[in-house]
Order: C-alpha cells, then sequence, then structure tokens
C-alpha cells in the first residue's frame, strides 16, 4: 500500500454542481480500484499561472488516497479521457510529506473551527 | 593633512562575505511542498527561473527537492514556465 496525492483542475465552464459530481465521479473509482480516500479538499475557482485551453480560470481539486500503484494508472487513464480535467497531478507520498500533510490537515482543521466560532 | 588623502563623504561599503547556509537544514524543513507558490516563490528569479544553489546556499541534497517542487508547481499552473515581474 502506498500514500498518493493528486491535484486536478477542471474547467471553469462547469457549475458548481456539475464540478461536484465529477470530483464524486473520480473518487468512485478510486474506491471502486480498491483504493481508500483518506483526504479530500477544494480550493475553489482559482486564477492560472497561465492560460491553459484558452482558460484562465480553473476549479483546483486535491485527493489523497492510500492504495496498490494500479490505482494510479487507472485514474490518470480517466483523467485523460474525461474532457473536464485540464491538468492533473499525481504524486507519490514518501515519509516527509506525509508528515507535511498531516500537520498541513491539523492546521487546516484549526482555521476551520477558528472561523466556525467568529 | 596632505592633499593626496583621499576622503569619503560617506564611509566607503566594504564587502562582508556573509556565511550562506541551507535553510531548509537550518530550520529542519524535510518536506518543500509544491502546492505553496508563495513560498516557492523565494526559490526562483523575478522570471521565475530556479535561483542556482550558489546565490541561495542550498545544499545539494534539497536543491534537487526544490527542483522538484518548482517544476510540479509549475505542471500545475501555480507557477509560471516564464514570467516577468514576479515578485
Amino acid at each position: 500500500m502506498n500514500s498518493y496525492e493528486t491535484v486536478f483542475i477542471l474547467t471553469p465552464v462547469l457549475s458548481d454542481d456539475q464540478a461536484k459530481e465529477a470530483v464524486q465521479k473520480f473518487e468512485s473509482e478510486v474506491s471502486s480500484l480498491g483504493g481508500k480516500i483518506k483526504h479530500r479538499e477544494s480550493w475553489g475557482l482559482k486564477k492560472l499561472a497561465y492560460p491553459i485551453q484558452k482558460k484562465s480560470t480553473g476549479f483546483y481539486f486535491l485527493m489523497e488516497f492510500e492504495g496498490p500503484g494500479s490505482v494510479v494508472a487507472e485514474l490518470e487513464l480517466a483523467f485523460k479521457r474525461d474532457e473536464r480535467v485540464m491538468r492533473f497531478l499525481t504524486t507519490k507520498m514518501d515519509k516527509h510529506h506525509l508528515a507535511y500533510a498531516e500537520k498541513r490537515r491539523a492546521k487546516l482543521g484549526e482555521k476551520k473551527s477558528a472561523s466556525a466560532e467568529a | 593633512m596632505s592633499q593626496n588623502d583621499v576622503r569619503y563623504l560617506t564611509p566607503i561599503a566594504i564587502e562582508i562575505k556573509k556565511d550562506k547556509y541551507c535553510r531548509f537544514k537550518k530550520s529542519g524543513i524535510k518536506f518543500i511542498d509544491y502546492k505553496d507558490a508563495n513560498y516557492l516563490l523565494k526559490l526562483v528569479n523575478e522570471q521565475g527561473k530556479i535561483l542556482p544553489r550558489r546565490i541561495t546556499g542550498t545544499s545539494a541534497k534539497y536543491q534537487k527537492k526544490v527542483g522538484q517542487a518548482v517544476k510540479r508547481a509549475r505542471h500545475i499552473a501555480l507557477l509560471p514556465y516564464v514570467g516577468d515581474m514576479l515578485k
């Protein structure tokens, strides 16, 4: 079992619901192949540093999962087949990356609870 | 006072060699996040080129990771491949 982290960008032409549905699709793809999703994050509509497919913005999503390496190949194939995906990047997480992700999550959780209180 | 004595209005800047150090070793950063574009900006010049070790003082071990992180950030459009006036 390895841990992987995937960042992908969806086209800005989608509505929020359509974007959510696309994310759902990829998540179910991962879990159906024997992967376990550990964390998901939506960064929302962000400006790109350079235009991709003549678009200057995109919906960013982050997904962290555990599973055998074969999941990655299948997931990336699904990304390539899907027109809604503009870019994707999957990285294997080593122990330092995992420790960092843990810390980052804790920080995000803190921020969320702080903003909920305020 | 002799005529040849050179006097300056402001004291001339004498170059003091500052010891370079690896910022990752010093502060114990083990993983360089490719998702943190603001941090990566410290490691590139205004054109978005990766700064050499010669200037930043990063150790070879971490320079490799810096390169990797910057290139990943470029792929997911968090940093430009070619930029101008990034800072």
